[in-house]
């Protein structure tokens, strides 16, 4: 036992390495990844995308929700090295290249859905990941069980709450938060 | 106040609102300096003791491992007016928690690590961390928390009480509770030759920057501090925590930049906690409902190396009008981790007790709440006898009743049922005092017609950047869009930290002050603008700490419903309706905002919130977020915050009274004021959670002795 781990430690570095090809925010990225290393440390120590936030490491607050293959995730519990090939949006990538703001960042602003904005590109993400679910027939909790199976969920307000109660927001913007999703529904 | 429309009071956008939700705002971990190590600290694991021995060779072998700093080889700092801030100076370890080690390494990973590998051995010695009403080292402070006195007492309240027909005596606990901003303390360092610089997520920069160059015995203007954008801080960001003295030693030690950001779990033995208050409350009353005396006493802990007491019975020297009345704090020295301020740091648990309290007099004396209130609504400040500069707690407690549709209760308690759930509400005052401090601000009319406004004020999430741009503009006569404004750096005009409700006061102070210079100055001004533009300048020192003869305060009212389920011992908040009298209210957007975060919180406080110190370990055992629980999204109904005007020329330019902490004070008890009147049950002890509503309903159904015989 010992002597396997004093042999792992002296194991040259590219043992626990591995090239890893990620497309974030539409751009191919290959980069040779630590295995111990999250998707979220990746995003923020690698790439520079500091916009997913790093609030508790434990997958307990959501504050670093990022979209992986459309759909949302907390990107503190994922292992970068597991995600080669998947696509990965994050809060910078939303809108897109131009000037304009994706709707749930638009709706964010106008509704003051924000104090602090530590949370905020979590519940953005989470929001845009959390529509499409709903839109895809995803039910949640508090979803009526004779919901038609696979037809889109209509989201009200007690929807919006539930499917965004894994991002916390100390600030306690959640009323305004609710109403920035509102805004945004089809 | 101009030609030009005014925009103070206007709704405006938040001036760093689109760098939020884009995600390109930085906060202080996120400045990655070329060459930036990365740090983890190791917290103590015994609660009391030294340190014997500390073997970093199993830690130093690892790859990426730079290097393992103790108190046997750090940097020898000067010693801090703030013992919590002596990191790494001794052996000695206060309380389980306390670092005893900081490793840096090349990432994030190797410093995991690494703090893993460190070997910390230590002389364990016995300890004492539980809190009793009579806990034999508990004294009298002579000042708690904010400079008031431990103790103050008038008449004989002992007597009125005995003497009096209505009587309350009750007991009262909350816990320790923690702030968890959402951005974890974190500060990244680096020196640029014997200058240091430091991005460090603080509500008042500083401050931080006193406390580098006192301890690291510089003078202050080789060192600078920014924040830039601060992830909340709720009181636990108002003083410099550790996280920056060791990010400064790191990168002075290994001569590299280096980002130490805490970890979660280190949070609450670290950057200060809500002490947890044991609260025994007495009130006399005639039958009309007049007070004859009002005792509130108050037990709470402090730490061995700092006394801070929460200073939960002064609110009570503010409320109601009473002949006789004692407001006692006793503090134990028990070795925990050292508390500090939490959003509304003596008001917020105590407003929690005192308006419990008068809703069970309410009850004894079978009188509306809101209306055995404003029975006892003072001339003058009891305590002082000082006049309120402005006072509408009554106007906040008849609009709320309006609004809230309070006529229509059933005053008897458990008289709405609707299948398995009981349904109640209730009312609580609010009542936040108004500080200011002096501070200084620049203000530059550039030569293309914009504005340039400088202070060293924290946006923690407040929108101080926006509502000081108001301020700018209206003292300068000029649309909004033309001020730029500048916060977040100690290259600005010094000022004071974003704490106590008394930022916007105190910098918009000076940014009116140099603002109304400016535009003096303009005025005698003709032809075109010099190159560097003109500047002036104002320093409120003097002035707006000057004594003065007022009492101020912002007075507010809470009402909610609750619907408590009778299978599972849940308490929802199905409302919660606040009406707040703050002076003039400046920026109607961000100030609604920043109203119904505190009363979340507050819910957050009745419901949710709970800590515990463990007298096997000494230290928190809910020290992170799965365990700790603040209100998610599903939490927090309906929250509705409103005002009334108020006109007040005692307080500053502006007309303002601080908003940042008075949500939170007074909402816990209209929660649970609003329990008791869903379930005929008095909780006295917080949260609500269901294992206690629960058992307190089994109780109630089968009182004791019944159940299961």
């Amino acid at each position: 036992m010992d002597s396997d781990r004093a042999s792992a430690a002296s194991r040259s570095p590219e043992s626990h390495h591995s090239e890893t090809t990620l497309r974030v925010n539409g751009k191919p990225h290959t980069l040779v990844v630590d295995h111990r290393r999250v998707l979220l440390d990746l995003l923020r120590e690698d790439l520079g995308l500091t916009g997913a936030k790093k609030g508790c490491d434990h997958g307990q607050c959501g504050a670093c929700t990022v979209l992986v293959d459309g759909r949302r995730v907390n990107s503190c519990l994922l292992f970068a090295v597991a995600l080669d090939g998947c696509e990965v949006t994050t809060v910078e990538g939303l809108a897109g290249d131009g000037e304009e703001l994706h709707p749930v960042q638009r709706a964010f602003l106008e509704r003051d859905a924000f104090q602090c904005g530590y949370c905020t590109p979590g519940q953005i993400c989470s929001a845009v990941g959390a529509l499409a679910e709903a839109a895809a027939g995803h039910p949640s909790h508090v979803t009526d069980p004779a919901t038609p199976s696979g037809e889109p969920v209509p989201l009200g307000r007690e929807e919006i709450r539930e499917r965004l109660s894994g991002n916390l927001c100390r600030c306690g913007a959640y009323p305004r938060i609710a109403d920035a999703v509102e805004d945004v529904i089809p | 106040m101009t030609g030009t429309e005014t925009v103070l009071g206007a709704p405006a956008e938040r001036r760093e609102g689109r760098e939020k939700v884009t995600g390109t705002a930085r906060y202080a971990a996120e400045f990655d300096v070329p060459g930036r190590a990365q740090c983890l600290p190791v917290p103590a694991t015994v609660a009391r003791g030294r340190v014997t021995g500390v073997d970093a060779a199993p830690a130093l072998a690892l790859p990426g491992v730079l290097a393992v700093l103790t108190h046997e080889n750090a940097p020898r700092l000067a010693a801090p007016d703030d013992p919590v801030l002596a990191v790494l100076q001794s052996p000695r370890v206060p309380h389980r928690g306390w670092f005893v080690a900081l490793v840096v390494a090349e990432t994030l990973e190797a410093a995991r690590a690494g703090a893993a590998a460190v070997r910390i051995t230590y002389d364990a010695e016995g300890y004492d961390v539980t809190l009793t009403p009579s806990h034999p080292e508990a004294y009298v402070p002579q000042e708690v928390n904010a400079g008031y006195p431990g103790l103050r007492e008038h008449g004989d309240p002992d007597a009125a009480f005995a003497a009096s027909p209505a009587r309350v005596d009750v007991e009262y606990r909350v816990p320790p509770l923690h702030n968890h901003p959402m951005e974890p303390h974190a500060s990244t360092a680096y020196w640029d030759g014997d200058r240091l610089v430091v991005h460090t997520s603080s509500q008042g920069t500083n401050a931080v920057r006193a406390a580098l160059a006192a301890m690291f015995e510089l003078p202050e203007d080789r060192i600078r501090v920014v924040a830039e954008h601060v992830g909340g801080g709720f009181g636990s960001k108002g003083t410099p925590r550790p996280d920056v003295v060791l990010a400064a030693m790191a990168a002075r030690h290994t001569g590299r930049p280096v980002t130490l950001a805490l970890p979660r779990r280190c949070l609450p033995a670290v950057v200060g906690h809500r002490a947890p208050t044991l609260h025994r409350l007495r009130l006399g009353a005639e039958a009309d409902g007049r007070l004859t005396s009002l005792v509130h006493e108050v037990t709470t802990h402090s730490s061995r190396i700092k006394e801070f007491v929460e200073q939960a019975a002064v609110p009570a020297r503010v409320m109601y009008a009473t002949p006789t009345a004692r407001t006692l704090h006793r503090v134990a020295r028990l070795d925990v981790p050292t508390p500090s301020w939490m959003r509304a740091p003596g008001e917020a648990p105590g407003m929690y007790a005192l308006e419990s309290a008068l809703d069970e007099l309410a009850t004894e004396l079978g009188m509306d709440p809101v209306e055995l209130r404003i029975r006892n609504e003072p001339e003058t400040e009891p305590d002082s006898g000082r006049p309120f500069s402005s006072r509408h707690l009554v106007e906040c407690l008849r609009e709320g009743a309006r609004r809230f549709g309070w006529s229509e209760r059933d005053p008897r308690p458990r008289s709405r049922a609707a299948g398995p759930l009981l349904v109640g509400t209730g009312v609580a005052a609010a009542t936040y005092p108004v500080l200011v401090a002096p501070s200084t601000a620049a203000a530059q009319a550039l030569p293309d017609g914009g504005f340039l406004v400088r202070t060293n004020a924290t946006d923690i999430g407040t929108g101080a950047r926006t509502v000081l741009a108001q301020v700018a503009a209206d003292a300068l006569g000029v649309p909004l869009e033309r001020v730029r404004i500048e916060v977040g750096s100690t290259d600005l005009p010094p000022a004071p930290l974003a704490g106590g409700s008394s930022g916007t006061a105190s910098w918009g102070w000076a940014v009116h002050e140099a603002c109304v210079r400016l535009r003096d100055r303009l005025a005698g001004h003709s032809g075109p603008l010099p190159a560097e533009g003109v500047t002036a300048s104002a320093d409120t020192s003097g002035r707006a700490d000057a004594d003065q003869p007022w009492s101020r305060h912002a007075f507010g009212a809470h009402f909610a419903e609750v619907a408590v389920d009778t299978v599972t011992g849940e308490v929802r908040v199905r409302r919660l309706l606040g009406v707040f009298a703050a002076g003039r209210i400046l920026n109607a957007r961000t100030a609604r905002s920043q109203f119904i975060g505190g009363m979340t919180m507050g819910l957050g406080m009745a419901l949710t919130e709970d800590s515990t110190m463990d007298p096997a370990f000494g230290d928190f055992t809910q020290s992170d977020l799965a365990s700790y629980h603040v209100p998610a999204h599903a939490d927090v109904l309906s929250v509705e915050a409103h005002w009334v005007d108020e006109d007040d020329d005692h307080l500053n330019p502006m007309g303002s009274k601080g908003i940042g902490e008075i949500g939170i004070v007074g909402s816990a008890a209209a929660i649970g004021n609003a329990v008791h009147h869903a379930t005929g049950i008095r909780f006295r002890e917080l949260p609500l959670t269901p294992d206690r509503v629960l058992t307190g309903l089994l109780e109630h159904e089968h009182p004791a002795g019944t159940l299961g015989a």
